[in-house]
């Protein structure tokens, strides 16, 4: 497999984190929004594996396969898990409707684009193109938490924006040392058992899991 | 001789447009019968279908006027037009020069301009409503269209079809993340434009759901086999815009009769794969909500955005 071919499949790789991106911002059904993002987790698997062979640093297959396992298997596993137990079937609701959704994440991508654009100018790596969806998939990532109520969408906005840091790690620097992304994985999956156990907390005080309620959680005058 | 090859070679692709779009329908009805498990009709029943509604009279409506009656030729004329500049087996063609990709599209809107206003022509209620869902319909799927077209012609670096097909084949192969954006984004405007399902179904004519049936839904007799023939032709050929922007390895780029049969062989495979394709999407979803189909085309046009965008960012 040549460099140039593996940059190709790297950049079309980084236009289907892109679309799972996208895809997440626009899915209704939450067992959809888990689907997508276990299959953002893949695509962001497969990335890292090609970005370790183009730039031959072996240590990015490790990270490569400690992402399959977290955040393809594990963590929604323990999501669908939750679901499960919380009896969470219902759509998805917004605050803003989808169209106006996508818009703004279009707006987000040509803005993630021109910020990059200088940083692109200046690296010479040859995943650096993938920089700019990087930006874009953190950016649709916060845009899901703040346009989605309820808190299991939220956390998995905040997921989504992790890809993104993630994969702005492996294609502006090829990966992070090795160490670091242990102690990232490891934060990660410690935070889903965290936000479970939250989310158990919120539904006992409220009946709900939408995060609406939380704003009667101050004092009265 | 050498000179008058190109308008032999237009002769050819205008007859084979005419016969090969009824059998193209005559294909996906058949493949659909044996994926629904029933007994299809044949590979020739749309021929049959035509010939029996120009037997028939033509019962017009009272107050019908003008618009009503030039419609069907004017639907046919221009489709059949448009049949004859997209490049179907060659990119030499004397049409191709008169009109690029977005002629082709305004000759599609202005198709279904006309249709709309015969729609509300009479003033049945059927009509109007059929009308107004187009127009929706219409208003959003045109620039999706549009973008998914440009992504390739930035690629190509023309808006001219048949030069688009001339670079795309001469060009080193890619795999280019654009383009494979703007190929999900033009499928799932094409499956709204012919009024496929998930958006339109076309075999039905229940009050509730009908578009395009909406429409026709008062013509008759020679004029309906005109607008039916027309609707087939609107199928063949955006399939074979999607061959010619997408697939375009098999359309002969010089001026030799041989190529031309390579690529009549050719456009009979792809079709028939592409039948199967779209028969896979049609037999495994349901029809839309008529409110979810600006979601559906929303998506669209975010697609073609997105492959317009990733040529920028990752090419």
């Amino acid at each position: 497999m040549s460099i140039n071919l593996a940059a190709q499949i790297n950049s079309i790789m980084a236009a289907l984190i892109l679309l799972t991106a996208f895809g997440l911002l626009v899915q209704r059904r939450m067992y959809g929004l888990l689907h997508l993002f276990a299959w953002q987790g893949l695509f962001l698997s497969v990335s890292t594996a090609i970005v370790g062979y183009v730039s031959g640093t072996h240590h990015l297959y490790i990270s490569s396969i400690l992402t399959l396992a977290l955040k393809v298997v594990l963590i929604p596993y323990i999501l669908h898990f939750l679901m499960r137990q919380l009896h969470i079937h219902k759509e998805v609701e917004q605050l803003v409707n989808i169209p106006t959704t996508m818009l703004i994440g279009i707006a987000l991508v040509i803005f993630s684009y021109y910020l990059t654009a200088p940083i692109r100018e200046l690296s010479t790596l040859v995943t650096r193109s993938t920089l700019a969806v990087a930006l874009a998939t953190v950016m649709l990532g916060l845009l899901m938490m703040i346009t989605r109520r309820h808190a299991v969408t939220q956390i998995i906005g905040f997921l989504a924006l992790e890809n993104g840091l993630f994969f702005a790690a492996t294609s502006a620097t090829y990966g992070m040392p090795l160490v670091v992304e242990l102690g990232v994985a490891l934060d990660i999956l410690i935070a889903a058992f965290i936000f479970g156990i939250f989310f158990f907390q919120i539904r006992t005080t409220f009946d709900s899991l939408d995060v609406e309620q939380m704003t009667k959680l101050k004092e009265e005058d | 001789m050498i000179e008058l090859y190109p308008f032999i070679i237009e002769a050819i692709q205008i007859i084979i447009v005419l016969l090969f779009a009824p059998l193209f329908i005559g294909w996906v009805r058949m493949l659909k019968c044996w994926f629904q498990g029933r007994t299809s009709a044949g590979l020739f029943q749309p021929y049959r279908d035509i010939i029996k509604l120009f037997n028939k009279d033509v019962v017009l409506a009272e107050n019908a006027s003008w618009i009503f009656r030039f419609t069907p030729y004017l639907v046919f004329g221009v489709t059949v037009l448009a049949g004859g500049i997209i490049p179907i087996l060659s990119v030499s063609l004397p049409f191709a020069t008169v009109a690029d990709v977005i002629a082709i599209v305004a000759l599609f809107a202005m198709v279904r301009f006309f249709t709309a206003l015969a729609g509300m022509d009479v003033g049945t209620a059927f009509g109007g409503m059929g009308s107004s869902r187009e127009m929706m319909i219409g208003s959003l799927a045109e620039p999706a269209m549009l973008m998914a077209i440009f992504t390739v012609s930035l690629i190509s670096q023309t808006t001219s079809l048949s030069n688009m097909v001339d670079v795309i084949i001469h060009k080193e192969f890619i795999l280019r993340p654009s383009m494979a954006f703007a190929l999900l984004a033009f499928v799932l405007i094409s499956i709204t434009e012919t009024g496929r399902i998930p958006v339109d179904n076309p075999a039905t004519h229940l009050e509730l759901t009908m578009i395009h049936e909406a429409m026709i839904l008062e013509y008759s007799g020679r004029h309906l086999a005109l607008i039916e023939w027309a609707g087939m032709l609107k199928l063949f050929l955006f399939t074979t815009i999607g061959i010619a922007s997408f697939f375009p390895w098999g359309i002969s780029t010089s001026v030799n009769l041989l190529n031309i049969s390579a690529g009549i062989i050719f456009l009979i495979l792809k079709l028939g794969f592409l039948g199967i394709g779209l028969i896979l999407i049609e037999t495994g979803l349901a029809k839309m909500r008529i409110f979810r189909v600006p979601e559906f085309l929303g998506s669209a046009f975010l697609l073609s955005t997105l492959g317009m965008l990733s040529y920028f960012i990752l090419e």
